[in-house]
């Protein structure tokens, strides 16, 4: 092999036993002594555990003594103990990417039985490291400081919940709400499984401390527009909508919506059952607890008429003269809470929601239930006003369906049983029932909560609803009862259905733009880890909470909202981020401006400079190499696995069969200055 | 299908494999960790990601004497970095392509996921591909191009 004749670079080679685990299948002192010969290395020995205190101070004395710049350790998979090694060559004051491993127990001792030949790919995959070694370059950290502020997405139970903790740990959060009050789904329920707690009750203190926070600055009426930046630096833009109603001047007194002429269908907060004015309040302990003038539906303007609500307002309050505000807020992390949307029943024809009055959505019910909801608390079917005396859940309705979702939303199940017992709890002659796929209750106190159910006397019956038709005026439910295995009808006042949860709306728009993850069979928001990551993205920084991640029980969002805001917590406490990544960078003199690798780059990590030649953010680059791959200049690479690099890995790989090798690192080595 | 340790057809065949860091080399780890065996002849270089396997890397390897090579990624969907392996999924159905054109047999390139749970994959894909390389033999790149200094 040809020989780089300067005392540079110097390489150590490490060949660990392993105990027994490499050393019984490897002839290690073979592998050494070829090691030995080969060009550049320095000092080649064997550890019996290179990862152990003994087999590290070894490793670092010889770094000292022979004044090494390479290190190659073969061993155990780069997955278990790189990190261990190149924490040993920057406490050895070197440089970290001077660092190669070689995989010669899993990929090797562990998986061949026939000796020799396992002792030749041992040989083979050093010589490879070796190769790559020669052209490897030291990595900079580069360090920047993280933003002070963090932005919390949505509003709801989720988003309300960590900008709280983060709040009072004493960070600055912006908290951005579409809708003009805070509370998401929670606040229109009108109570909470599995302890029945009223959920306003329990919700309206945290919306109120979340108004008086100084830390938290509110914006309600508001959207998020773009997010740019990377962890620690991140702009968010923000579309604040104009209210035309002065929060701080508003005392929600009420008369502007008496006397406003103009009477629309609330189909915000009551979900189409009622009515309500131009001018409005959500509900009445919303927050901010001012009035907000729908402007699509306003005659002042939309036709420049009426404006009484400006005239009887005795704060002036009213002002017409609102514009759109464009903010743009800077961040070092963000969490995402912008939860779920429900599934459209209409899309299942069969069970005629939207044409029968009478079927209706669990949420639609939770809003009959509540006392602020448009039949005041009082259970009524819908088109006659009149009490039910039968009353029929469906579960499952869009979930672990193949025609819409293949999931199980999770708490639907706990949702029907909460309202049966609310019904039977108003009215215990109101006959109920249940029909389910399978009952699925988890969690502390769930099962009880289930037991309670029975106890109460709800009807559960396995089986799937067919059809929901109209039977004089009830309405004829036909189904198979999968215990007695037969086919049945029963005539109810009133069908309840259980909706899938899915994400919503907001969720979807913002995964397009910041490029987050979204599973591939439900587009709910992916986790960095199922297990061990549950809060973190696919972007550093960007934090999930809620059922925007999948559906679950407010409890579970409250763990996972009070995790995210940990998480942004930890990132703003360090101040400052540390980039060391094997990022890519572009060599502009080779480059012709093809601006392929900015096409593929799935970070947008790769901007214009000023000569219109693309240029790599490190701190957005995650290291992956597509865009190396799709250069076809070769002005773009990813350091530690750079073309050069790589191509010497591979020739020295396969010596033994084409000695060609020689030849071209000769030619290399002259390129790169090195002979 | 070469057995470890008997002489067979497959002897000198060797096969080079891009595995990406996340799923595929993970894969082949666990592959080690659940000591499945699989034959001697393939030699594994880690890359961060599919996507960074250039079709010159293959090449490279082809005329410096592999005589196959496996690119492995993350499944579809699963990718680490969210498209790699979409992108390695149409540069390599291009070029396998080409590799006709070449003169290469298609076999001798072979694309797969493999995720870090599959170790079992992985040694099956190694014991396949050694089969089915055996079958067409040893790839002589230099016979193909001799005039050609690459």
């Amino acid at each position: 092999m040809p020989i780089l004749k300067k005392k540079y670079p110097r390489i150590g080679v490490y060949i660990c036993h392993c105990g027994q685990n490499i050393s019984s299948v490897i002839d290690i002192p073979k592998v050494r002594e070829y090691v030995e010969k080969l060009p550049n290395v320095v000092v080649a020995r064997d550890i019996r555990y290179a990862c152990s205190d003994l087999g590290q101070s070894i490793i670092a004395r010889d770094i000292k003594d022979y004044n090494l710049d390479r290190v190659v350790v073969a061993s155990c998979s780069p997955r278990l103990h790189e990190t261990v090694f190149k924490n040993l060559l920057e406490s050895s004051d070197l440089n970290p990417y001077l660092f190669e491993m070689v995989n010669i127990r899993e990929q090797c001792s562990w998986v061949h039985l026939d000796k020799e030949k396992a002792t030749e790919k041992a040989i083979d995959l050093i010589r490879g490291a070796v190769a790559k070694s020669l052209f490897l370059e030291p990595i900079e950290k580069t360090r920047e400081l993280v933003k002070e502020n963090v932005v919390v997405i949505g509003a709801g139970i989720a988003g309300i919940t960590s900008a709280l903790t983060l709040a009072n740990l004493g960070v600055n959060v912006y908290l951005i709400e579409e809708k003009p009050t805070i509370g998401g789904h929670m606040a229109l329920l009108d109570k909470t499984f599995p302890t029945l707690d009223c959920s306003l009750c329990i919700l309206s203190p945290l919306m109120v401390e979340v108004k008086n926070h100084d830390n938290i600055k509110l914006l309600t009426n508001s959207e998020v527009i773009d997010i740019s930046g990377y962890v620690g630096n991140f702009k968010v833009k923000v579309k604040k909508k104009p209210r035309y109603v002065a929060e701080d001047k508003c005392v929600a007194c009420g008369l502007c919506s008496e006397k406003c002429p103009v009477t629309v269908t609330d189909t915000d907060f009551n979900f189409s059952l009622s009515k309500r004015k131009a001018i409005y309040i959500p509900f009445p302990q919303a927050i901010p607890n001012a009035y907000v003038i729908d402007a699509e539906n306003c005659l002042k303007l939309n036709k420049n008429v009426c404006g009484i609500c400006e005239r009887v307002c005795e704060n002036n309050a009213i002002n017409f003269s609102q514009k759109e505000e464009i903010l743009e807020i800077e961040a070092g992390a963000i969490i995402i809470a912008t939860g779920f949307n429900l599934f459209d029943a209409r899309k299942k024809k069969e069970y005629n929601y939207g044409k029968y009055k009478n079927v209706i959505t669990q949420m639609e019910f939770e809003r009959i239930l509540a006392a602020d909801g448009p039949t005041s608390g009082k259970i009524v079917r819908l088109d006659n006003d009149e009490k039910p005396e039968r009353i029929a859940f469906i579960q499952c309705v869009g979930s672990r369906d193949k025609r819409f979702n293949n999931y199980c939303s999770s708490i639907c199940c706990l949702i029907s049983i909460k309202q049966a017992l609310l019904i039977k709890e108003k009215h215990p002659e109101i006959e109920v029932f249940v029909f389910y796929n399978d009952i699925r209750v988890t969690g502390k106190d769930a099962e009880e909560f289930y037991v309670r159910a029975l106890e109460a006397g709800v009807k559960f019956i396995k089986g799937l609803v067919s059809e929901i038709s109209k039977m004089d005026d009830k309405l004829r439910i036909k189904y198979e009862n999968i215990m007695l295995g037969k086919y049945s009808e029963l005539d109810v006042d009133m069908v309840i259905l259980a909706t899938a949860l899915e994400p919503s709306i907001s969720s979807l728009k913002i995964a397009k733009k910041v490029h987050l993850d979204t599973s591939y069979e439900n587009n709910f928001f992916m986790e960095s880890h199922p297990k061990l990551r549950p809060v973190e993205t696919n972007v550093d920084g960007i934090f999930i909470a809620g059922c925007s991640h999948f559906p679950k029980s407010i409890q579970d969002t409250v763990n996972q909202a009070n995790n995210a805001a940990v998480k942004a917590y930890e990132i703003l406490k360090k101040g400052e981020i540390i980039i060391e990544e094997a990022t890519a960078f572009v060599d502009k003199e080779k480059c012709n401006s093809c601006l392929f690798c900015m096409e593929v780059c799935p970070y947008d990590s790769i901007k214009l400079d000023t000569d219109g030649k693309p240029e790599v953010v490190d701190a957005l680059c995650k290291g992956c190499g597509c865009c190396v791959a799709a250069c076809p200049s070769g002005a773009i690479q990813q350091r530690y696995f750079t073309d050069v690099q790589l191509s010497s890995q591979i020739r020295a790989i396969l010596y033994s069969k084409n000695k060609e090798y020689e030849k071209w690192l000769q030619t290399e080595a002259n390129l790169l200055g090195k002979t | 299908m070469a057995s470890n340790g008997s002489k067979s057809a497959g002897e000198d065949i060797s096969i080079v494999a891009f595995l990406c860091n996340w799923c595929s080399y993970a894969g082949a780890d666990l592959a080690g960790t659940s000591r499945r065996k699989y034959p001697e002849n393939i030699r594994i270089i880690r890359v961060m990601c599919s996507s960074r396997v250039s079709p010159i890397m293959v090449l490279d390897a082809f005329k410096n004497g592999a005589d196959a090579v496996l690119i492995a990624g993350c499944h579809p969907n699963d990718c680490h970095y969210s498209t790699g392996n979409f992108y390695t999924r149409r540069r390599f159905s291009i070029f396998r392509r080409l590799l006709d054109f070449l003169g290469i047999e298609k076999e001798r390139l072979r694309i797969e996921w493999i995720s870090a749970s599959e170790g079992d994959k992985f040694a099956k894909i190694v014991n396949e591909m050694l089969g089915e390389v055996s079958r067409i033999g040893k790839l002589n790149f230099s016979d193909i191009y001799p005039e050609r200094n690459y």
